[in-house]
């Protein structure tokens, strides 16, 4: 413990922290462009150098350790003097065209600008010339825009362990991209969107479906229909300032009604359904010797990763389809025909968490019977500009229901938003399908909260089986190391591309910190609590599906339309 | 894996991050170039990711990424000739191949690359094509050169 002194005030520090850390920890606001709570630092774009005394120049208080007695000035004229200057040195090489960005507003480049009072373009010169990477089906790359802070590189490959973008060429010359400048889409990239989230401008954003959507509600032809994926409703009133983790299901299934949206359906009702598919398949493989451990196959990025790094692991995804498209192909088939709808003029739009989402959905092999499952995908993001092209606002809507009879979900399906949840709920039922009584409880603590790896193990009449979730890859990574060199303990394997789970996905609003995180993840937790349906396959509507429809999980029906298979995917690595 | 890679890898034992450049050096020295599979063998020898050997191959001049064309062009971009006013000789050679340093022309005939002083100080501007020198370039002189070896090509097909 040391004591230091910032700006005339005295706080207690951490052995060892940076200057930026002790600050944070003490309510005590300095810039940053690069910093990554809980990465090493790299002290790249020098928004933070403080003064401290006794030295000659700044210092990056990120990278710089505290010391027993050291004194602080955070916004010292030379400190505000150097931030202002590189700020406006950014600023002569950026394209200026804020107004036309989609990041205007909540751009940190141009927030900073602001706060530091850059009124004038003192530096002006040749700006760089970039190509647009408009390649890929999730992420759209803008590399003028880019500040090279270098946060996108870092999560890729530390976080992430994927690693398909770098700093290519030196200088003036530097910019981020792919191995031999490839276009994202047949790059390594698995679209999670990880890199949107931390970057500070507009230089990486997600592909926006927002005009085909819009033109698909003002078809009088097309039956649009939206589904929400179960973190959505968590976390969209945090772009109408409301506070993290404030459930706003009601008042979103208003405005998307409002919108136009001809029917609005809540994924978690097909996240119940995935379980009870997911389920039976596990119990299945546990009976039938079948290749273990399974591992979940909801989230798109981690099956593209195992894809690309790890096909012999393919075997052990699971063949259902993710949530979405199950929802998708389930309405595009039960639904149409007890509704008596024609299937061609469906237009399906996911609201997803998710950036890799809209890579999912355009995937050849999610279909039935040649109709895409899902045919747009809007990020969290991209239906609160939504709402707000229409002129509307989350705050003066009454709550409404979803429309049946996918309205009715349990909460287990609802934690699938969060890391862990989707084990959870697949516990809760693979316990009544192989004991044919209810888990008691059924919170299962171990399986909660933000840790990247947790392994539980679980007695289930006289099967011991061992679960685990990992979210963020790298974490995956190394579960999936262990299990190459023998660890044989572990039955089922959820894995959430994005640390924290969709909670935290690539299609959530940005500039978020780990607080935030956990608010939105206490809402799923506290949803779950209060609800009185919390098995998926106590949910009444999903019996009814089964019984009018698909017959039984693994059905013929089933497999048809609710499972798929993947294969090597050959990029460079 | 192509042979020369394999070669190459094979001096380099239990090799870890650290031997990468002295590996992409010795793998352009056989092959010319470094192709997208050498990059992809030599990150799976060093378990480096293939965007990463990118990033530190596109740091270094020395580095190019297609074979050498037919007539291998190099600007001397040195103190001297820079003085003597090298820099519109190379902007006239990009011209008038229609590449850029590092690339080389579709018709595979010529590749364009900047070096840093090769000697020939009293010569500036220079310039060599397959080792020859050629002194004192004058801007005008460059379309006859490029056609002279345009020339020789055709002769020879």
């Amino acid at each position: 413990m040391y004591t230091i002194e910032v700006n005339n005030r005295h706080i207690q520090t951490k052995d060892g922290e940076t200057i930026l850390n002790a600050c944070n920890r003490a309510g005590i606001k300095v810039p940053t462009l690069c910093h990554i709570e809980g990465l090493f630092p790299t002290g790249a774009c020098r928004m933070c150098v403080v003064e401290v005394e006794g030295m000659d120049g700044l210092v990056p208080s990120c990278a710089w350790p505290v010391k027993e007695g050291m004194k602080v000035n955070t916004f010292s004229p030379k400190a505000l003097k150097a931030r202002k200057t590189i700020i406006e040195l950014l600023l002569a090489d950026h394209p200026d065209d804020c107004l036309y960005c989609v990041r205007n507003g909540d751009c940190e480049l141009q927030g900073l600008a602001e706060e530091l009072g850059v009124r004038q373009r003192r530096y002006s010169g040749k700006k760089s010339q970039y190509d647009i990477d408009s390649s890929s089906s999730a992420i759209f790359r803008d590399p003028a825009k880019c500040i090279l802070c270098g946060k996108c590189v870092r999560v890729c490959e530390e976080i992430q362990g994927v690693s398909s973008i770098d700093f290519i060429e030196r200088g003036c010359k530097t910019e981020i991209g792919t191995a031999f400048r490839e276009g994202l889409n047949v790059s390594s990239c698995v679209n999670c969107g990880q890199c949107v989230i931390v970057c500070p401008t507009g230089a990486l954003r997600e592909k926006s479906n927002l005009k085909v959507v819009i033109d698909a509600i003002n078809d009088p032809e097309k039956i649009v229909i939206a589904q929400h994926a179960p973190s959505i409703s968590v976390t969209l009133g945090e772009e109408f300032g409301i506070k993290p983790g404030r459930d706003v299901v009601g008042i979103m299934t208003s405005a998307l009604r409002k919108l136009g949206f001809d029917r609005v359906f809540d994924t978690s009702f097909s996240a119940d359904l995935t379980i009870l598919e997911e389920g039976s398949e596990l119990v299945h493989r546990i009976k039938n010797g079948g290749v273990l451990p399974m591992m979940t196959s909801c989230s798109p990025g981690w099956i593209k990763f195992v894809e690309e790094f790890y096909p012999e692991y393919i075997p052990n995804l699971s063949s259902c389809k993710s949530p979405q498209n199950m929802l998708g192909a389930v309405i595009k088939s039960y639904y149409a025909e007890k509704e008596n709808l024609d299937k061609k003029k469906i237009f399906n739009v996911g609201i997803m968490p998710c950036s890799a989402k809209k890579f999912e959905a355009e995937r050849p092999e999610m279909n039935v019977d040649g109709l895409r499952d899902i045919d747009a995908v809007l990020t969290t993001r991209e239906l609160a500009r939504l709402i707000k092209m229409y002129g509307m606002s989350l705050h003066d809507m009454e709550p409404e229901i979803a429309d049946n009879p996918f309205a009715e979900r349990s909460s287990a399906g609802k934690l699938f938003g969060a890391t862990g949840g989707v084990m959870e709920a697949a516990v809760r039922t693979a316990y009544y399908l192989l004991t044919g009584k209810e888990l008691e409880g059924p919170k299962i603590k171990d399986l909660r909260g933000l840790d990247g790896l947790k392994v539980v193990y679980l007695q289930i009449g006289d099967l011991k089986i061992g679960v685990a979730a990992a979210s963020g890859l790298g974490n995956a990574k190394k579960l999936l190391k262990e299990i190459k060199n023998g660890r044989n303990d572990i039955h089922f394997i959820e894995v959430m591309t994005c640390p924290g789970g969709c909670i935290n996905g690539g299609g959530q609003p940005q500039a978020v910190n780990i607080d935030d995180v956990k608010a939105r993840m206490k809402a799923l937790y506290t949803i779950d609590r209060d609800a009185e349906i919390r098995t998926s396959h106590g949910n009444k509507y999903i019996q009814k599906l089964y019984k009018d429809y698909l017959g039984e999980p693994l059905s013929e029906k089933s497999h048809k339309i609710l499972h798929t298979h993947y294969k090597k995917r050959d990029v460079l690595l | 894996m192509s042979k020369i890679v394999e070669s190459v890898l094979s001096n380099y034992p239990n090799a870890s991050r650290d031997s990468l450049i002295p590996i992409l050096q010795d793998v352009q020295e056989l092959d010319g170039f470094l192709s997208k599979d050498s990059v992809e063998a030599i990150g799976k020898y060093l378990r480096l990711p293939t965007s990463k050997i990118y990033g530190v191959a596109t740091f270094y001049n020395q580095f190019r990424f297609s074979p050498v064309g037919q007539y291998h062009i190099e600007i001397c971009r040195g103190t001297a000739c820079h003085v003597k006013g090298s820099l519109p000789v190379l902007e006239e050679f990009q011209r008038q191949l229609n590449i850029n340093p590092g690339e080389t022309s579709k018709d595979g005939i010529f590749s364009l690359e900047v070096v840093a002083c090769i000697g020939a100080c009293g010569l500036a501007p220079a310039i060599t094509i397959n080792g020859e020198v050629y002194a004192n370039v004058d801007i005008d002189d460059i379309k006859k050169i490029v056609k002279s070896y345009r020339r020789k090509v055709s002769e020879n097909a």
